[in-house]
């Protein structure tokens, strides 16, 4: 092998991992040019506003998704952040017993779990239970996805602070929920906000899990106990359909959920950067 | 003046019996309450294993061991046979494990190796981690309108039926959403190849090329390996994109080119619809197959990454 001919071989290489990774940009590009472009022309005052109308008729909008959506992550929050901090708090805190590595071990699987499974899981569960398909299941099913994450935030961050800091609430007599409800949490608050923020935008776009649990609606719903619209289900329902009216509906409804991700994405990055937990 | 205000907040008390006990209670309480939250994830995790146990149980005793090699599915006459989506879902996933390999494994290289920091860098990462924030209901809409036409075109260039969705539609999908997975591992394994070894290689002479393909590689085989175990796990389950774009035919798929069936796509597709107890059992029973697989390949790739970072 001549020194020539390995040169060449090295920035044939270099070349061709430069195009490939260029290659993997393209259709981030091409989903976004195509969605922004189509989007664009379908959103007006109408689209926000309005309730779908049948087909032929012109001025159907997305209110009912809009709100339903909204409502249904809201809901995920509430049941998910709570509870995924506790855990995270004490995945931290405790982090040499057995049962945190069980826990750990859970918080992978239940990362892992195909979002379709989520969906059986609380439909036979409270679908089943309550006898109709209701927002609130959706909302249970979509807090089930957010927990990883938000309990991985939460672990990493409060691994980050210094035991000094809490070593020194303590010394002061502070009880130790005050110390780490006062002390620790707001060290890590940052953190933490970025990894609620990421779950969630995670979280948005999620049909499968909505399939079977908040089910859709046509019509404006802001009864959790009753089926409900949102942005993912109504993007499925219109694509799949034949009608040219209906596309530019989910053209839209795409647009809209994904200028929403793409903020929450920024808003995190921008978050991670500048208050970045650190000591 | 904001030592006057501070020094006037602090005001001696006497904290009584019942104070301190209060707080204890608290305390306990706190400390009980992290517990159960603890416990109630593992429960929650055992409890979805079991509910879809016992759920497909009508369906394991009718069926049996047929479900796995029954070649029709035919919920009118109540016959399951699971084998055309078995071969649906391994099928697929393994196309789109094999057109992402070359891909992730570049990019890993790329953001682990060639440019490791700067802007280019910076841009790069973003972008890939984007990919995966992208919902997958809208890459199945944006493949639908702008994948399938082009794949019918070149399914009449090579002369095969031009249905355009099928199984390599949706692989090609697929493989766009698990690159991210399988890079985000890759890159860090790459990354983390000691600079000794690197430098030694060097300094007898080898070119970049051959400092990967004799050090990087081997030293991350194992990582590499994970990567790509998580991004099986992902294609596995994946089911809005697959759903709209494979074509939903219950038929065992002939060629790469003909529509299928996933697992994940029928459940998503006839489970509202399912009446009768062993129709619903039977597709609760891909529901377990998908929950148990995707289960083995996420412990053994958290096995595989800690064996990795210990090293």
């Amino acid at each position: 092998m001549t020194i020539e001919y390995r040169n060449i071989r090295n920035k044939l290489f270099k070349g061709i991992v430069i195009i490939l990774t260029v290659i993997c940009t393209l259709p981030l590009l091409l989903v976004l040019y195509r969605i922004t472009k189509e989007g664009i022309s379908a959103i007006n005052w109408d689209f926000f506003v309005n309730l779908p109308k049948p087909v032929g008729e012109k001025g159907g909008g997305i209110a009912n998704a809009l709100v339903g959506s909204g409502l249904i992550i809201l809901m995920a929050s509430v049941f998910a952040i709570p509870l995924g901090i506790s855990i995270g708090i004490y995945l931290s805190e405790f982090k040499k017993t057995k049962l945190a590595y069980f826990t750990l071990l859970s918080v992978d699987v239940l990362q892992g779990i195909p979002s379709i499974v989520i969906g059986i899981i609380i439909y036979l569960w409270v679908v089943k239970t309550m006898g109709h398909f209701s927002a609130v299941s959706g909302s249970i099913a979509l807090s089930m996805m957010m927990l990883p994450a938000i309990i991985k935030s939460t672990e990493e961050t409060l691994k980050l602070i210094p035991d000094t800091l809490k070593e020194a609430s303590l010394s002061l007599g502070v009880p130790y929920y005050r110390t780490i409800l006062k002390v620790i949490l707001p060290a890590g608050i940052t953190g933490i906000l970025s990894g609620v923020i990421l779950s969630v935008a995670r979280v948005a776009g999620e049909t499968a899990p909505l399939l079977f649990t908040a089910f859709g609606n046509p019509f404006m719903n802001t009864n959790i106990t009753k089926p409900m619209s949102s942005l993912p289900s109504i993007i499925f329902n219109y694509a799949i359909s034949p009608y040219e009216d209906w596309h530019k509906l989910a053209w839209g409804a795409s647009f809209m959920l994904i200028a929403i991700i793409l903020v929450l994405n920024i808003i995190t990055k921008i978050a991670q950067r500048k208050w970045r937990v650190q000591f | 003046m904001t030592i006057n205000r501070s020094y006037r907040k602090i005001k001696l008390q006497y904290i009584g019996r019942k104070e301190i006990r209060r707080i204890n209670f608290t305390e306990a309480s706190f400390k009980k309450m992290l517990l159960l939250s603890a416990i109630g994830l593992v429960v929650v995790l055992l409890a979805i294993f079991v509910t879809l146990l016992i759920s497909s149980l009508p369906s394991i005793k009718a069926i049996g061991v047929g479900f796995i090699y029954g070649k029709t599915w035919d919920p009118v006459v109540d016959h399951y046979g699971g084998l055309p989506f078995l071969i649906g879902t391994l099928l697929t996933a393994l196309l789109a494990l094999i057109i992402s390999i070359p891909f992730s494994l570049a990019v890993g290289l790329f953001l682990g190796e060639y440019f490791r920091s700067g802007v280019i860098s910076g841009i790069f990462k973003n972008i890939i981690e984007l990919l995966a924030a992208i919902p997958s209901v809208i890459y199945g809409f944006w493949g639908l309108f702008v994948l399938v036409p082009l794949v019918r075109s070149l399914e009449t260039t090579l002369g095969v039926p031009p249905y355009g969705v099928g199984i390599f539609t949706s692989s090609i999908i697929l493989a766009i959403m698990i690159i991210p997975y399988s890079v985000s591992l890759t890159a860090q394994v790459i990354s983390l190849v000691p600079a000794n070894l690197k430098e030694a290689a060097y300094s007898l002479g080898a070119t970049r090329f051959e400092v990967i393909k004799n050090i990087i590689l081997p030293y991350t085989r194992s990582g590499i390996f994970a990567g790509i175990l998580l991004g099986l796990g992902r294609a596995l389950g994946e089911t809005m994109a697959v759903t709209m774009l494979i074509g939903n035919s219950h038929i065992i798929p002939t060629s790469i080119f003909s529509p299928g069936n996933t697992m994940a796509s029928v459940i998503a597709n006839e489970f509202t619809e399912a009446t009768g107890d062993i129709y619903l059992s039977a597709l609760i029973e891909m529901g377990l197959f998908l929950f148990v697989v995707t289960t083995i390949i996420n412990v053994i790739g958290r096995r595989v990454i800690k064996r990795f970072s210990i090293n």
